[in-house]
């Protein structure tokens, strides 16, 4: 027996539930999705240029239909009802199906473009690939590749869901400007200007990106790449170095790694709009934090390892670079000097660490060290003992291809947004190690006002317990956080606040005292 | 070993229980009829709504309480044995103490409404009210909510969430006018009214019918108007859930009453929490019977320093709250009265999209500064407590107001604003 009251139904539900105007809404959208999938198998598209247009345009419409039943048709405030009780968000049926398409398109798009319809040794394109040709053209003169339906597909997912994004966090400028900024650098940094290059006949390249993340950077055709690239080419040359050795550091120390993290990168920038959706589905446990630990500083290790194997095994004498093996080695020494020099300034720092991984780094040192002095000495061709091309192969495999896209995009629906961000990411790793001991940015705990509620760390993409901290007075510095903000959005009682400040008041382990007496709250 | 036996898992019973471990060895026991483990209760509102899970209320993973020896017995209490100093329990077996904390909270206010024990009618306290709810509110299109309150804002929002129509039954001409300045209460009003809640001042519950089917059809107010809905709210405020300690000997009022050190009329019987009373409270601005999460906090910490041998008066210090209607925050810092004392003096500033605000309080005569209302705006509590405790001049916090704000990065600074009207305002009444 139901009782409908239609008296009051100022607003759709969030609760599982779709109202007419929602379903039509994502019957647009999944059309315009099924009518770019379609032509994957079809040898030659009818109106490529109209079709294309019409898939966009249903997305787009379908999209904002949906926003706009969803979001303003109520007060600006956060808007999480429901979320746990859709099959699509709460890790249900539908869920799993989004998963297997994501990863799918995904093995396809690495692994066997051919299927997509990439024209091979000088064929035309074919499905879906060929749908892309028109807009190829007009941008970088070329035809498409598969990398260029990804790109343009990217970029739409982020244009689109970071509008949706911006509407349902419209109460907070913090959010609109992120959201605006992740945009901004994924439409022009990330997608034009890259092509834009390629008319003008210079290598493909984004500026917003860098080594290790960007980890062909200093493969051989890269560099020579950039070498025979005239003035301009040095320019994008020096500029990555300078991205990895100053301008990165300088804006971490000032405000945390989020200003790539979450401002900048295409990855955080499809997370933190696509993968909105999918946030809280991050595991929050201590186990989950250990693996995400090994996993992540792995990562970081085998980019560093490949990447100086193989610019060691392309270097060298009469190679024409400019750089040699002693200054390769030097700079290594340099490197890993200075973190000499900072563990001695700054004991405290190891003091922070658990004592496994203190011996874990030392142990990765102490064999770079050695290996690099023996290949030194020993004046061998290889570094590491490892011929360097198979090792960048596998690299590009794993890692590049398969946790980086793979698995970080199409596990989504699973593991949450930040799958690859959080366990993978080499550039995230650094950033966090750096934001972890010397950065300005930390999250504050508002004294004793936290109820313990848990949303916090529930949206918390990161899998961290905001809330074990928050609970006790304790201010957030964690390595994974990429300060998005939400913890401090969701949160029912304005506990939480993202800050930069000084850096030695970041860690305030004197939580709020009660009354005279000095009852501590530590919880 | 001493074996300190702890009745309740809410926020009181586990911050003590956690802080009796951290003190000593003793066998600690925690009892609890209404859940297995520690969750929070002010965040019950968000499983309904499906924010999370009930497994994400829960503020410590499952495995932490058998790693903190601490050890969770899943029953109700029937009586308390005060002569042989042991509990009883309602499915039968008792259990020896050497040491019990009382913590077992509240229960709903009802106040004797014909039909108020019908299927369908409910307050919203425990975890077993969450799961009535639930079921009752399936399909349903009205639901009447009685008591403007803060709990009773939180239902509203959680049935708004499932399209559940809200008449909302408020006796007062205001919304939760016993706490709140009219300024503040009427932007409540008007942010609840905002989001489709049929919003009834001055209108009081009569009785509740019910219908064919035995559940509620619809309430009846005084003036004799009937609502047809099938679900009622009651929030009507709650009060000590102490009915199982009639015949314990320990002396009760309203709550159980309690000295500054939360030590009941019974030795090595303490209690803390919402069902505390204390006999005279430390604090002469506070209630008798604190009925707030963090006090609760509070006297579980205070509570377990007496219980481990380091006798401590409860000394909660300058007073703060919080809370959320609907998207608006609420936080509030020192006193601010729903009337303006005798030699008090104030100055309130609203945004004007009639969604921010900071009321201030503070002593005519020398100036010092009493208490803070602030709505839509994070303040810092530190900086508060602070001030507060040093008896600054309402001058010095407008002064550096800045130094407490607690809001989000790139959010519209008021300080401005705020610190020029109140001087202008201060020139006006000199």
């Amino acid at each position: 027996m139901s009782h409908k009251d239609q008296s009051i139904s100022i607003a759709a539900a969030h609760s599982g539930v779709l109202d007419g105007q929602q379903r039509l809404a994502l019957a647009l959208t999944a059309f315009g999705v099924l009518g770019l999938f379609v032509t994957i198998p079809m040898e030659s598209i009818p109106g490529r240029i109209p079709w294309l247009l019409a898939c966009l345009l249903l997305m787009s419409v379908g999209a904002a239909i949906y926003m706009r039943r969803s979001y303003l048709s109520r007060p600006a405030g956060i808007r999480n009802d429901g979320v746990w009780h859709s099959r699509l968000s709460a890790r249900g049926a539908a869920a799993w199906v989004l998963a297997i398409v994501l990863t799918g398109f995904y093995v396809l798009l690495y692994f066997f473009p051919a299927q997509l319809g990439l024209g091979m040794d000088g064929e035309a394109n074919r499905g879906i690939v060929a749908l892309f040709d028109p807009l190829s053209r007009v941008l970088s003169g070329n035809a498409a590749s598969q990398w260029f339906v990804y790109g343009a597909l990217y970029t739409f997912a982020i244009l689109a869901m970071g509008l949706k994004f911006i509407l349902k966090h419209r109460h907070s400028r913090y959010q609109i400007i992120r959201t605006c900024s992740v945009m901004f650098f994924q439409l022009g940094f990330a997608f034009l200007i890259p092509e834009l290059l390629q008319r003008l006949n210079y290598p493909y390249h984004n500026f917003a990106n860098m080594w290790p993340l960007n980890y062909y950077f200093f493969d051989e055709w890269s560099v020579r790449g950039l070498l025979n690239s005239g003035g301009f080419g040095l320019f994008i040359l020096f500029s990555g170095v300078a991205m990895i050795f100053l301008v990165s550091p300088l804006l971490t120390y000032f405000f945390g790694k989020r200003w790539f993290c979450s401002w900048v990168c295409g990855c955080g920038g499809l997370a933190e709009t696509a993968g909105d959706p999918f946030r809280q589905l991050s595991d929050k446990s201590l186990r989950a934090w250990k693996v995400e630990r090994w996993l992540i500083h792995s990562v970081l290790v085998f980019a560093i390892v490949m990447t100086a194997a193989v610019v060691w095994s392309y270097i060298g004498d009469g190679s024409g670079f400019f750089v040699t093996r002693g200054m390769l080695t030097g700079l290594l020494a340099l490197v890993l000097g200075g973190l000499a020099v900072v563990a001695l300034v700054r004991p405290g720092m190891l003091k922070e660490l658990q004592p496994a991984v203190r011996w874990g780094l030392v142990g990765v040192l102490g064999t770079l060290v050695l290996v690099a002095v023996t290949a030194w000495i020993g004046g061998r061709s290889q570094l590491f003992f490892m011929e360097a091309y198979p090792l960048r192969e596998w690299y590009g495999f794993l890692i590049g291809a398969t946790f980086s896209g793979v698995i970080g995009v199409g596990f989504y629906p699973l593991m949450g947004s930040r799958v690859w961000c959080r366990f993978g990411c080499p550039m995230a790793a650094i950033l966090g190690l750096q934001q972890r001991f010397f950065s300005r940015f930390r999250i504050t705990t508002n004294g004793g006002q936290c109820i313990s509620c848990g949303n916090c760390s529930t949206y918390c993409e990161m899998g961290i317990d905001v809330r074990s901290y928050a609970q006790r007075g304790e201010n957030i510095v964690r390595a994974s956080c990429v300060g998005c903000g939400l913890c401090a959005s969701v949160c029912p009682r304005g506990v939480l606040k993202l800050e930069n400040g000084k850096p030695s008041a970041r860690l305030n382990n004197a939580p709020l005292s009660i009354g005279p007496t000095g009852v501590k709250l530590e919880l | 070993m001493k074996h300190v036996v702890i009745i309740g898992n809410g926020i009181s019973g586990i911050t003590a229980a956690r802080e009796i471990r951290k003190r000593s060895d003793a066998r600690i026991t925690v009892i609890s009829g209404e859940s297995a483990h520690f969750f929070s209760r002010t965040a019950l509102m968000y499983v309904y709504m499906g924010h999370m899970r009930y497994q994400d209320i829960k503020p410590y993973a499952d495995d932490f309480w058998a790693k903190n020896r601490i050890e969770l017995k899943r029953a109700w209490v029937k009586s308390v044995d005060t002569a042989a100093k042991r509990v009883a329990f309602e499915d039968g077996g008792t259990m020896a103490y050497d040491a019990l904390l009382i913590a077992t909270g509240s229960r709903t206010n009802k106040f004797g409404w014909p039909g108020q024990d019908l299927p369908g009618v409910q307050g919203l306290y425990s975890l077993q009210d969450l799961e009535s709810m639930e079921r009752d509110t399936k399909g349903i299109g009205r639901a009447v909510i009685v008591g403007g309150g803060l709990i009773g804002v939180e239902m509203a929002e959680m049935l708004l969430s499932r399209r559940i129509g809200v008449t909302f039954l408020v006796r007062e001409d205001l919304f939760w006018g016993g706490v709140l300045p009219q300024q503040e209460a009427k932007l409540i009003g008007r942010h609840i009214a905002e989001h489709g809640v049929d919003l009834r001042f001055n209108t009081e519950l009569d009785s509740i019918l019910p219908g064919a089917d035995g559940r509620v059809r619809s309430v009846v107010t005084k003036s004799g108007e009937e609502i047809v809905c099938q679900f009622v709210g009651i929030t009507t405020g709650v009060s000590p859930n102490i009915a199982f300690l009639k015949d314990s000997g320990i002396a009760c009022d309203r709550g159980v009453l309690v000295s500054e050190y939360l030590e009941t009329s019974v030795p090595v019987v303490y209690a803390a929490g919402d069902c505390a009373q204390f006999r005279k409270h430390p604090d002469p601005e506070r209630r008798s019977v604190e009925q707030v999460w963090y006090t609760g906090r509070m006297m579980g910490a205070t509570v377990a320093r007496t219980i481990t041998d380091e006798r401590t008066a409860y000394a909660p210090g300058p007073w703060f709250n919080s809370a959320k209607f609907f998207d608006i925050e609420y936080q509030t810092y020192g006193w601010v009265r729903n009337r303006l004392m005798p030699g008090q003096a104030e100055y309130y500033w609203e945004h004007p999209d009639g969604r921010l605000a900071l009321h201030l309080v503070w002593n005519e005569e020398d100036r010092r500064f009493i208490g803070v209302n602030a709505f839509g705006m994070r303040l810092r509590h530190e900086v508060f407590d602070r001030w507060l405790r040093e008896d600054v001049s309402v001058d010095h916090l407008v002064e550096h107001l800045r130094e407490a704000n607690f809001d989000p990065e790139f959010f519209a600074q008021h300080v401005k604003a705020i610190a020029i009207s109140f001087k202008r305002n201060s020139a006006m009444h000199a």
